[in-house]
């Protein structure tokens, strides 16, 4: 037992080494069932407080609310172009313009609204899985099975290669799930399959900051639109999303009730809750406040799982691409479907709602990317 | 979706099976295509449109196989006869679909009639022959101890079983350039968990406060309706999306610079004091008001401390003294206000600077302005002109003739503008990191 856990200390040790230093608090006459034990009882004794304050289900309280009515969306615009998969993609600040990412390691910068490709880049790898528009408009940060991330500035000159102005900021020792600017072109957030975060400094490439408790490849992230700006989630393939304070790197809050990988997750546009995407066919809805999950939005006839999560401008609606290639448009307050999108031809990898909310943009692995409204 | 068709197959309330006929053989325990459909929009309360895409992807994915036309992988909602797939060919077990029993499939459908297989498979076959050669032999024999089984069986059940072999092979082995059911994108992998970091993770979070669900929940309705008219999906928006009717000037009438701003876009300054601070113009209202106060140096000070967070790590040192310069220092020309505490914290902590320094004295600063500044400003004069003058656009009323589709304009990237105002601002000495959101000032 006590090799055991050295064992399992020291290779934990090996993988912050690169980060920060880790102080091994394990006594040697703790054993591991011990540790089991004490980590079981604490988790159900969480589970307990949590629910002390559950006095009401998300649904009673909408019960009061106007439904929905038909709710007809379509596509507005295809964009078609990818030679392969569309993995990724992300909006400008100028409300119609979008990067897209693919298998192939092509990078496509659009104004969605003509339909028109404004720059291509190919990227060095295959599976460019993150892409992401800097605030400025005048960059574009990508990555995937390099384990890298690269900002690439855009220049409208034709002549100029854009590769050549490459620069590599993140360094991952596993593929690169999910990237994102903070509030501005200076700072990166990453996350990867290698299991952490980290917050990186785009002018020196310098590690500012990186965050470990996932147990598991993390596949996503998003910045919380809050008043002190200070804060991210994340989730991963070990079914748990995490809260994280971006100044200490600390953990502040953790949700473990998805019962598969966790692909998307999104904020709630007031910042005070999150929705994420499973491949356990569900989407969830966490309260930070309350430390818990206030619904879940499934339904017996959708048997895959949610790639990818936006709620609408109000937070009313919640959007989810799935990998049965629809969208099902989700009322979030009385936890009802409201409408099932069909058109894509294969799975829809990613999904987000413009800047202004006026639409939402899917890529799906039929290489194309549709505008609905 | 094998709980799907488990409960597909259940005796009572599965599909309803039947003998079909498959040419002038009767196979047992099939269905066809309309039962398939209509079994899942009973049990599943949906649309047919839902149905028929659900039942397609069983399909594809080889739970259900077509008797007719086994190469086309389609539910047909017609009268086309289908069976479920054998658990033993279920593409989950993820049955190594080793080259050997496809080389013995492929020699058995050779051997049975010539001629039987198509081209990717023909070219699949002397691929394999040639890379495993070694063990031809075996493969010949096989395929043949196989058939010899077979013929001693009924003709109906031959057929089934025939049909399931081909259906798995068509699934694991599909022609190129169809849809691949088994491509599942880049291997996700696990890595080592720790009880100990666990452990101290739950201690924390059970020390942690939480609200009561009712309240919670409640803020969740109200912030919904405050901003429906807002959501352009569930309300529309004025005077049209521009997606659906190609027309920009929703856009163009709310720029950042804008000469009069919209009801809509002022009505939201007022939903909180961040979202004042996110719009560049209502900042710019904001500014001019507490100038009138005399206390604009507490949104400069705030401006300045959001730049050196989100700044360039160089700049750092030169950001911090100029901050302390211009609002900390005794006799600064923008002094601001903040408590001694906050204050000794903070000059004590310039000494080392680093990027989040100036958090505690901005927060005490921005909380400052939202509980005293933001509400006055709300009940000023030069809010209330800014609403009453504020326009509310028509209705863009839909063209007469719908299928005349406008002309969609382009608009100057943003990298383009800002390279622009770069190339000025170097001589000027602005730079393109920035105050608040972007720098945008185009379209």
């Amino acid at each position: 037992d006590f090799l055991h856990i050295c064992k399992q200390c020291f290779i934990l040790w090996l993988r912050e080494k690169q980060f920060s230093l880790f102080f091994c608090e394990v006594q040697p006459n703790e054993t591991l069932t011990n540790l089991k034990a004490e980590s079981d009882t604490l988790k159900t004794k969480l589970e307990d407080e949590r629910a002390k304050l559950h006095d009401v289900e998300l649904h009673q309280v909408a019960e009061k609310v106007d439904g929905l009515g038909q709710f007809i969306m379509k596509t507005r615009r295809t964009l078609k172009g990818h030679g392969n998969k569309v993995l990724c993609m992300d909006w400008c600040k100028d409300k119609r313009r979008i990067v897209s990412s693919s298998q192939d390691g092509k990078v496509i910068v659009w104004d969605a609204f003509t339909t028109n490709k404004e720059h291509a880049v190919t990227m060095p790898c295959t599976w460019v899985m993150a892409c992401a528009y800097a605030p400025s408009g005048c960059a574009v940060a990508c990555g995937g099975l390099d384990n890298k991330c690269s900002v690439y500035p855009l220049s409208l000159d034709k002549n100029e290669n854009l590769a050549a102005k490459k620069k590599s900021v993140a360094m991952h020792t596993n593929y690169l799930s999910a990237c994102s600017f903070t509030n501005s072109d200076m700072q990166i957030l990453t996350s990867s399959g290698d299991g952490t975060c980290a917050l990186w400094d785009v002018e020196s490439g310098q590690l500012l900051q990186s965050f470990h408790g996932h147990t598991a490849d993390v596949l996503c992230l998003d910045l919380a639109p809050s008043e002190t700006g200070n804060t991210f989630v994340s989730g991963g393939c070990d079914k748990k999303a995490n809260v994280w304070d971006m100044r200490s790197g600390q953990c502040i809050q953790s949700f473990e009730t998805h019962e598969s990988d966790i692909n998307s997750v999104r904020y709630y546009p007031s910042g005070d809750a999150f929705a994420s995407g499973s491949d356990d066919a569900t989407c969830r809805l966490y309260d930070l406040r309350a430390d818990r999950e206030v619904a879940i939005y499934s339904k017996e006839s959708i048997i895959f799982g949610a790639s990818s999560v936006d709620f609408s401008l109000s937070g009313r609606l919640l959007f989810g691409g799935y990998n049965d290639y629809t969208i099902n448009v989700w009322d979030v307050l009385k936890g009802t479907r409201v409408s099932i999108l069909f058109g894509h031809e294969n799975r829809v990898s990613t999904l987000r709602l413009s800047p202004d909310g006026t639409a939402f943009c899917t890529g799906s692995w039929d290489h194309t990317l549709r505008i609905w409204a | 979706m094998e709980r799907v068709i488990v409960a597909m197959q259940d005796p009572d309330m599965g599909v309803k099976m039947r003998n079909q006929r498959l040419l002038i053989t009767v196979i047992p325990h099939a269905m066809t295509g309309n039962d398939v459909i209509e079994w899942l929009i009973q049990k599943y309360n949906i649309t047919e449109e839902e149905a028929r895409h659900l039942g397609g992807l069983l399909v594809q994915y080889g739970y259900i196989y077509p008797l007719r036309d086994p190469r086309s992988l389609l539910l047909r909602s017609d009268d086309s006869p289908y069976r479920f797939q054998t658990p033993y060919f279920w593409t989950s077990s993820r049955w190594p679909a080793s080259e050997l029993d496809y080389a013995i499939y492929l020699a058995k459908k050779n051997i049975r009639k010539q001629g039987e297989l198509v081209d990717y498979e023909k070219e699949n076959y002397s691929i394999l022959h040639k890379r495993i050669n070694h063990t031809w032999d075996f493969v010949v024999m096989q395929a043949r101890e196989q058939l010899r089984a077979s013929k001693q069986r009924r003709k109906a059940d031959r057929i089934v079983l025939e049909c399931q072999e081909q259906a798995y092979w068509l699934i694991n082995k599909p022609c190129p350039g169809a849809f691949d059911v088994l491509d599942l994108g880049p291997e996700r992998c696990n890595v080592l968990s720790s009880r100990v970091a666990l452990i101290e993770h739950s201690r924390r979070a059970l020390g942690r406060n939480r609200v009561k669900s009712s309240i919670c929940l409640e803020s969740f309705m109200k912030y919904s309706e405050q901003y429906l008219h807002h959501d352009p999906i569930m309300s529309g928006c004025l005077p049209s999306n521009p997606w659906i009717s190609d027309d920009t000037a929703h856009w163009t009438i709310n720029t950042d610079m804008v000469g009069t701003p919209t009801r809509l876009r002022v009505e939201r300054w007022s939903f909180s004091f961040m979202e004042l601070l996110n719009d560049s113009m209502g900042r710019r209202e904001f500014m001019i008001y507490l100038e009138k106060e005399f206390s604009a140096e507490n949104l400069c000070f705030w401006v300045a401390c959001e730049d050196l967070r989100h700044g360039e790590s160089s700049k750092i040192i030169l950001k911090v003294e100029e901050v302390y310069k211009n609002f900390l220092a005794p006799g600064a020309a923008r002094w601001v206000n903040i408590d001694s505490k906050t204050m000794e914290r903070t000059l004590e902590g310039i000494k080392r600077p680093h990027r989040f320094i100036m958090d505690d004295a901005q927060m005490h600063i921005y909380f400052l302005m939202k509980k005293d500044s933001y509400p006055r400003y709300l009940k000023s004069e030069l809010y209330k002109n800014m609403l009453a003058k504020a326009i509310v656009p028509q209705e863009t009323k839909k063209s007469v003739f719908p299928f005349m589709r406008r002309q969609r304009h382009s608009s100057p990237s943003p990298a383009m503008v800002t390279q622009a105002t770069e190339d000025d601002g170097k001589a000027k000495g602005a730079g393109p990191t920035g105050t608040s959101s972007t720098t945008n000032s185009q379209i």
